[in-house]
């Protein structure tokens, strides 16, 4: 009986065999992981859906109506009214953030790469000092980094510009970590010899070769700093003054934190937190492909 | 050995990171400088000012046109406490602050006790102006320093009663003018299902205002030292009114600024609020089916016959410390918060009520409001704000005052304690957090 119990997840679905109590035990085991995962997807979803169903909502309806179900549709004018207050600042924002967190990624992913790579495949001396250094960067919370940076780039003048934001962006000690375990595990160095021996360059093997067999690697790599960069909140909060130059969640903070003087604008933050986070979906469906292949593909190896 | 390795190298980061943080928390505190050397500079000048108001960039702007001289940009961030404060702290240890900055009443002794602001008092036309306005304001930014004036006042926030006039009809209930009448309507709009108002968990500053109508206070500075009084006998008087109100059920517990708060005036299961001049908009954008039905009296009074408000909110623009140009920097905050066209345009884009004497009398204050049943509900503020008592002092670690004194509050609206029991934590806690900054405090 135990062995069956403990046996049953590995048994492949099709060939329903073993005791007899054992389908009761699989209807009951599959019915608690269904109610554990229903519970758990709406859990997540619930705070979506409130805040798109308060997005179509005008302010008068907004308190007065039922939280999680449609008052009339107006989407459509609160973005058009969104887009138009202050000058069309939020747009500015948003593409902001899109420059911030796709650009910074994109650096930081082929600086991540090429140091994991670096680390794995070359032997010179203090390699693992630097490999430690970077895995004690992982360590160290970003938020705690914050104010040394704001510290440093006061040296320079530097703060309250694009650059105090986007250059701590893209460091990404977690991507080196994660390239390097991967391109050890997934660039066979004799592939990497047969390059050498074709008269290929270092560069050369590292872009052509490396970097196909690492891109899953690479995918997940841009996907997290992609993430972290957009939801960087803490940074841009101590580093910016200049509202041209806010990520969107900060001037949706901003804005939030203006309510009580100003209740119009609640509706402008409901909306906008709203449109804020498309662009983070819009990039994992069209990733999350790569990504399953990647983890799969090391964990298997 | 590697694993050591790298357990060194990891926490040597931290280590790295922590002292650097330290080194920034820690500034310069409570130097008496007097004034600074004020001399206009030749040619032209450009100042930085930070601000939180909305719409702000257009009365910069209006400015800009008129003096070319003096240049000023305009810098955003969230509300004070909401990181702009903090954001002050770091660059005034950083030494690149805005020239002016907007800083609450209750945030400027902070600023003040870390050394964070220039003494302005002898720039042209800064001294001269203490006339312009409201009398408590310039307490404010003069801490009652002699020659000192540390920062130009904003706004201010009087006190009134919003009531809902067509269920006081209604039900014949009188309008109260006295805080027992007051009690005795909650009574009677409990026997009928309401609440006369909810009392709020978070609005600690709410609780300090109505505290300054009855002329206490919760701090004293004997320019020495401090002397901290949540526990004073009036301040003790009004929380045992309160303690009255929610142990009999007269008042909700709905905290205040959700939806659920908003709900309950909309459909008018609450029917007053005691609050500032700029919560005119917070009901008639939260309760927008009750139009008209609102008006708005003073705030009831301790003694039949008295005239006494309190004061909730309100700022100002501080030239703080380091600023190349504190001569302009000065003027352009005089002309912000003195201005008729500046201050028109402050009320209309962000619902700032002036702090000069002349600015009760703007036109835009002057109309009937459609919400409040066409009354002129600014007259009633005007009267608020020349009623408030000037001697209100406002502590250096408002933060942990407001968060300690709100804890207590929500333990006694889950129903431990008294709203005395959390003053008397707040006090405690208060003294232990200036003592804590080195701050000196009398015990």
């Amino acid at each position: 009986m135990t062995t069956t119990i403990t046996k049953a997840p590995l048994d492949r679905p099709a060939t329903p065999k073993a005791g007899p109590g054992a389908p009761k035990e699989k209807l009951a085991s599959r019915t608690a992981a269904m109610i554990i995962m229903g519970v758990s997807t709406l859990y997540f979803l619930v705070p979506i859906w409130w805040l798109f169903i308060s997005s179509t909502k005008s302010r008068e309806q907004f308190s007065s109506t039922a939280a999680l179900w449609f008052a009339d549709f107006n989407l459509f004018t609160n973005i058009a009214d969104l887009v138009a207050y202050n000058d069309g600042v939020y747009l500015k924002w948003m593409l902001n953030s899109i420059l911030y967190a796709g650009s910074g990624a994109l650096l930081g992913t082929l600086f991540a790469a090429m140091c994991g790579y670096a680390l794995a495949k070359y032997r010179f001396p203090g390699r693992e000092l630097i490999f430690n250094v970077v895995l004690g960067g992982v360590l160290v919370p970003a938020t705690a980094l914050a104010l040394p940076l704001f510290l440093i780039f006061s040296q320079f003048n530097a703060t309250n510009t694009f650059w105090s934001v986007f250059l701590p962006s893209i460091v990404s000690p977690f991507g080196v970590y994660l390239a390097r375990i991967f391109a050890a595990s997934s660039v066979p160095d004799e592939l990497l010899e047969a390059a050498r021996l074709d008269g290929a360059s270092e560069i050369r093997t590292f872009f052509s070769v490396s970097r196909r067999l690492m891109t899953p690697a690479l995918v997940t790599i841009f996907l997290f700093q992609f993430v972290a960069i957009w939801n960087n909140f803490f940074l841009p909060l101590i580093m910016l003054r200049d509202q041209t130059l806010f990520p969107v969640t900060l001037g949706l903070y901003t804005w939030n934190s203006q309510v009580n003087q100003i209740p119009e604008i609640r509706t402008f933050v409901i909306i906008g937190a709203f449109l804020s986070i498309i662009p983070l979906i819009i990039a994992f469906l069209s990733l999350q492909r790569f990504w399953r292949g990647g983890l799969g593909a090391g964990s298997v190896k | 050995m590697q694993l050591k390795n790298s357990t060194r190298i990891a926490a040597l980061g931290i280590v790295a990171a922590i002292s650097l943080t330290g080194c920034a928390a820690g500034s310069g505190s409570g130097s008496t400088d007097g004034a600074i050397d004020c001399t206009p500079a030749d040619g032209k000048v450009e100042i930085s000012y930070t601000s939180w108001i909305p719409g702000i960039d257009k009365v910069v702007d209006l400015w800009n046109s008129k003096n070319p001289d003096i240049q000023v940009t305009v810098q955003t961030g969230p509300n004070g406490n909401g990181g702009t404060y903090k954001n002050f702290f770091n660059q005034l240890s950083a030494g690149n602050a805005p020239d002016l900055g907007q800083i609450e009443y209750d945030a400027l002794p902070n600023f003040r006790v870390q050394d964070g602001l220039e003494n302005i008092a002898s720039c042209a036309n800064v001294s001269e102006s203490q006339d312009k306005f409201i009398d408590w304001t310039w307490n404010q930014v003069t801490f009652g320093e002699e020659d000192a004036v540390y920062a130009v006042p904003q706004d201010t926030g009087p006190m009134a009663m919003y009531y809902r006039k067509d269920l006081f009809e209604a039900a014949g209930i009188p309008v109260p003018t006295t805080w027992d009448e007051y009690a005795a309507a909650a009574a009677k709009i409990r026997e009928q299902g309401g609440y006369i108002t909810n009392f709020p968990q978070n609005d600690v500053n709410w609780f300090a205002g109505l505290v300054w109508q009855k002329d206490g206070s919760w701090f004293t500075n004997d320019g020495d030292a401090w002397d901290v009084t949540l526990t004073s006998p009036e301040s003790e008087e009004v929380a045992d009114y309160w303690q009255t109100l929610i142990a009999g059920d007269l008042v909700s517990k709905v905290p205040a600024w959700t939806d659920e708060w908003n709900n309950a005036y909309n459909t008018g299961s609450d029917w007053t609020w005691i609050s500032a001049v700029w919560g005119a908009n917070s009901i008639s954008s939260g309760a927008p089916d009750t139009t008209g039905n609102w008006a708005v009296a003073p705030m009831p009074q301790w003694t039949a016959g008295d005239e006494k408000a309190g004061n909730w909110g309100g700022s100002s623009t501080a030239v703080l410390k380091g600023s190349a140009h504190p001569y302009e920097a000065a003027q352009f905050a005089l002309w912000l918060n003195t201005d008729d066209e500046a201050l028109t345009m402050l009320n209309k884009e962000a619902n700032l009520y002036p702090a000069t004497k002349d600015g009760l009398t703007l036109p835009v204050l002057s109309e009937g409001v459609e919400f409040y049943g066409n009354q002129k509900i600014y007259d009633i503020f005007a009267d608020a704000a020349n009623q408030t008592n000037a001697d209100f002092t406002w502590g250096p670690t408002m933060t942990q005052t407001y968060a300690d004194v709100a804890d207590g509050f929500g333990e006694v609206l889950g129903g431990n304690g008294t709203l005395g029991d959390a003053l008397a934590t707040g006090q405690t806690k208060t003294i232990a957090a200036l003592e804590a900054a080195a701050i000196p405090v009398n015990k």
